[in-house]
């Protein structure tokens, strides 16, 4: 068994997951709801397990370094620590229906992978050979994961707040009743980005340390840099908007999407639009 | 002082103090950042790029300092406006909270009371006295020790977790504040340089690109060796150089044939030398051929330096264009070193062979009446160092690790505190916390519940 195979079956996984996420989000029937999250964290075992395997081939190989590597490499891991983060949050708060806006991302990440991606296993560049490279792509791409689910609430939240306010105080029908309410939407955002917003913080730093002790600057203004600041300044403006008069609510609902817009650009947009040290734009 | 200019002071700290001010300058740092990242920066600002800009175009971006975005001095000013609006939001908001650590309302009156979103009362048998000290070891047990104060026979416990939580942003704060801090040491007491030093031979000064000035070290760094290896894939594996720290022309003891690769630099006196390219040294080469003529003869050997012209047989002359030392960087189906050279024939006829060391049936099929075969080089490689001093570095581990502390103490504790009120038969308890209601509540009920089987 190889785990460009498990790899498939994870993939596979998130996608029956999502569609019956979205019939959950029709039916909302509650064992359809149970199954789709089942199937998600089934796809995240098996998911767990071909990392893993991936981890041991490249020993194999005799190249025997994590497979945070490249681009491939990078966006599994990213499908990887969504469903992590979003189990956190499901079993912790018990809101399942995020699954429908969270999921999705995990599949795309995976799809874009299994499909497009250069998927070799290939040695470390010296510029990677560091531990430094586990501390920080792992930091990073857990604080990249909460602000993926804090952007699926923020988005449900959008809608929900939307629908209210066409409908006066009248309950709000259909598929969106089945939405948390819109206090219960707001608070989950803020506790996904306070999970997301120190791990960028780490990710940042370490990312810092690594390149004073690699090159002998701590920041020196290139677009990887720059932009991961640019997302710590959206989201820092995200949780001072929280305790802003004027700003609670859909302006800081707004922020959280924008902040993960800009955390996609920094992680995709900056390799394939900008030029810099970031290695991993040369998987493509 | 007049009124007007206090109404000005007091507008300007009231402007400073404004948490609009704080989004404002957040959102617009993010945005301006992104001018940086699109337009190239000094010193890498290529020619063509300034070409291609209308005129008008280079007159705003040079004038906006967009091509040294970051250093800019509006850049600076937003910088420093943000530090100066959490300086005086901190400053605003401190004394307020401190208050609440450092002099916690030890009272459970009916103003506190009504003000809790979380009270309940309970009928207990006994005397104040009793009750106090059966309440005094719950809490204690429960939750924490708590400080009883007594007022007109009627006693009050105060229990507190965490209180320094509330502490934690502002952690952040100063923490930021300590990064600048570090970064201006940095920038004005250390630098950033750049060597090459050819295998065999010593520097003593660095240049540094910035200010285009040559820096004097207090010492002089000799590369004894510099060596490259290769992955089958093509890809390099490693850069290495051996070096060896001088002082006065003395090898010093402990920095002698130290090697150094990327992410393994070499640290002397405050100064680190970072591995970070490398290229042929050019003149110091030394290329080996052997040549022979289709026809038959005995084969020639040729030595050669880069740029000499070494006598052909028959006549003409031939010189090194171009040699690497591993062609697999270029043509990955292929290994070993090669060598790119020009011949000139007695007649002046020129041609430009590639000669490969591992393939010479390469040259022999091309048919040409002198066959080529590239034997090797005697090489010599410069190694390009990063030099960097940065007396501030510890200055921004500390304000790093203090912010992601803060946070850390922001998000993930809170300050939590119950009150008691005992009077005879009549127990009262209240609570509040600074994070997360939910979760403070459900420690609240569970208080209530274990008080009633009490």
């Amino acid at each position: 068994m190889s785990s460009s195979m498990l790899f498939n079956v994870t993939t596979f996984s998130y996608m029956v997951s999502m569609i019956i996420f979205f019939a959950f989000l029709a039916t909302k029937n509650r064992t359809v709801g149970l199954t789709a999250s089942c199937i998600a964290y089934f796809g995240f075992i098996v998911q767990t397990a071909a990392i893993i395997l991936r981890w041991r081939e490249s020993y194999a190989m005799g190249h025997g370094h994590a497979p945070l590597s490249n681009l491939y490499e990078s966006v599994v891991f990213f499908s990887w620590t969504i469903i992590l983060i979003y189990g956190i949050i499901e079993i912790k708060y018990k809101y399942r229906i995020i699954g429908a806006f969270v999921v999705p991302f995990a599949f795309l990440g995976m799809s874009w992978a299994q499909l497009r991606l250069n998927s070799g296993i290939e040695p470390l560049v010296p510029a990677l050979q560091s531990n430094w490279l586990l501390y920080h792509v792992i930091t990073c791409f857990l604080g990249y994961a909460a602000f993926a689910v804090a952007c699926g609430i923020s988005v449900m939240y959008l809608i929900k707040v939307k629908q209210e306010e066409a409908a006066g105080n009248a309950p709000a029908g259909g598929i969106i009743a089945t939405f948390p309410p819109c206090k219960v939407l707001d608070d989950l955002n803020y506790r996904a980005i306070m999970i997301g917003f120190p791990l960028l913080t780490l990710g940042i730093v370490t990312g810092a340390a690594w390149a004073n002790y690699a090159w002998g600057t701590y920041w020196s203004w290139d677009p990887k840099e720059t932009w991961s600041l640019i997302v710590w300044f959206i989201y820092a403006a995200f949780l001072h908007a929280r305790i802003t008069r004027g700003w609670v609510g859909k302006r800081a609902a707004i922020l959280s999407v924008i902040g993960f817009a800009a955390t996609i650009f920094c992680y995709l947009g900056v390799n394939l639009f900008l030029s810099g040290l970031h290695s991993y734009g040369g998987g493509k | 002082m007049t009124t007007k200019k206090r109404g000005f002071l007091q507008g300007a700290w009231d402007f400073f103090c404004s948490l609009k001010l704080t989004l404002f300058l957040l959102i617009l740092l993010a945005t301006t950042s992104i001018i940086g990242t699109v337009v190239p920066q000094y010193p890498n600002v290529p020619p063509e790029y300034i070409q291609s800009l209308s005129s008008s175009k280079l007159f705003l971006y040079k004038n906006l300092g967009f091509f040294n975005m970051y250093h800019s001095w509006w850049f600076i000013l937003l910088l420093y406006m943000l530090t100066v609006n959490l300086v005086a939001c901190s400053i605003k908001r401190l004394p307020r909270v401190w208050k609440i650590i450092a002099e916690p309302n030890l009272l459970f009156d009916s103003g506190l009371e009504k003000s809790l979103s979380l009270t309940h009362e309970f009928k207990m048998t006994g005397d104040a006295v009793t009750l106090r000290d059966k309440m005094t070891a719950f809490i204690k047990a429960e939750f924490a020790s708590p400080v009883v104060t007594e007022v007109d026979g009627m006693f009050h416990l105060f229990a507190e977790k965490n209180p320094y939580c509330r502490l934690g942003v502002y952690v952040v704060h100063s923490s930021i504040i300590i990064i600048f801090i570090g970064a201006l040491l940095g920038s004005y007491f250390g630098y950033k340089g750049f060597v090459n030093i050819v295998e065999g031979s010593s520097v003593s000064t660095v240049y540094d690109p910035r200010t285009e000035k040559p820096i004097d070290l207090p010492f002089a760094v000799k590369c004894e060796k510099f060596s490259v290896s290769f992955y089958d894939t093509g890809a390099p594996r490693e850069f290495k150089s051996i070096l060896t720290v001088l002082e006065k022309g003395e090898p010093v003891p402990g920095y002698v044939n130290i090697p150094i690769v990327v992410n393994s630099p070499l640290t002397y006196k405050g100064i680190t030398f970072y591995q970070s390219s490398y290229g042929p040294a050019g003149e110091g080469a030394v290329y080996h051929f052997t040549v022979r003529e289709r026809k038959g003869g005995t084969p020639v050997r040729i030595t050669v330096r880069q740029d000499e012209k070494a006598p052909l047989p028959g006549g003409g002359y031939m010189h090194v264009l171009e040699a690497v030392p591993e062609v697999k960087a270029f043509m990955p189906q292929l290994s070993g070193a090669a060598a790119k050279i020009e011949t000139v024939s007695a007649g002046g006829a020129l041609q430009q062979l590639v000669l490969f060391q591992n393939y010479p049936q390469v040259d022999e099929n091309r048919g040409g009446d002198l066959i080529f075969t590239f034997d090797g080089a005697d090489e010599k490689f410069y190694t390009g160092l990063q030099v960097a001093k940065d007396p501030g570095v510890w200055v921004v581990w500390l304000g790093c690790s203090l912010m992601v502390t803060g946070i850390c103490l922001a998000f993930f504790f809170s300050h939590k505190r119950i009150w008691i009120r005992v009077v005879n038969g009549r127990v009262t308890m209240g609570g509040s916390a600074s994070k997360n209601p939910a979760g403070f509540q459900l420690i609240f009920d569970g208080l209530v519940e274990k008080l009633k089987k009490l």
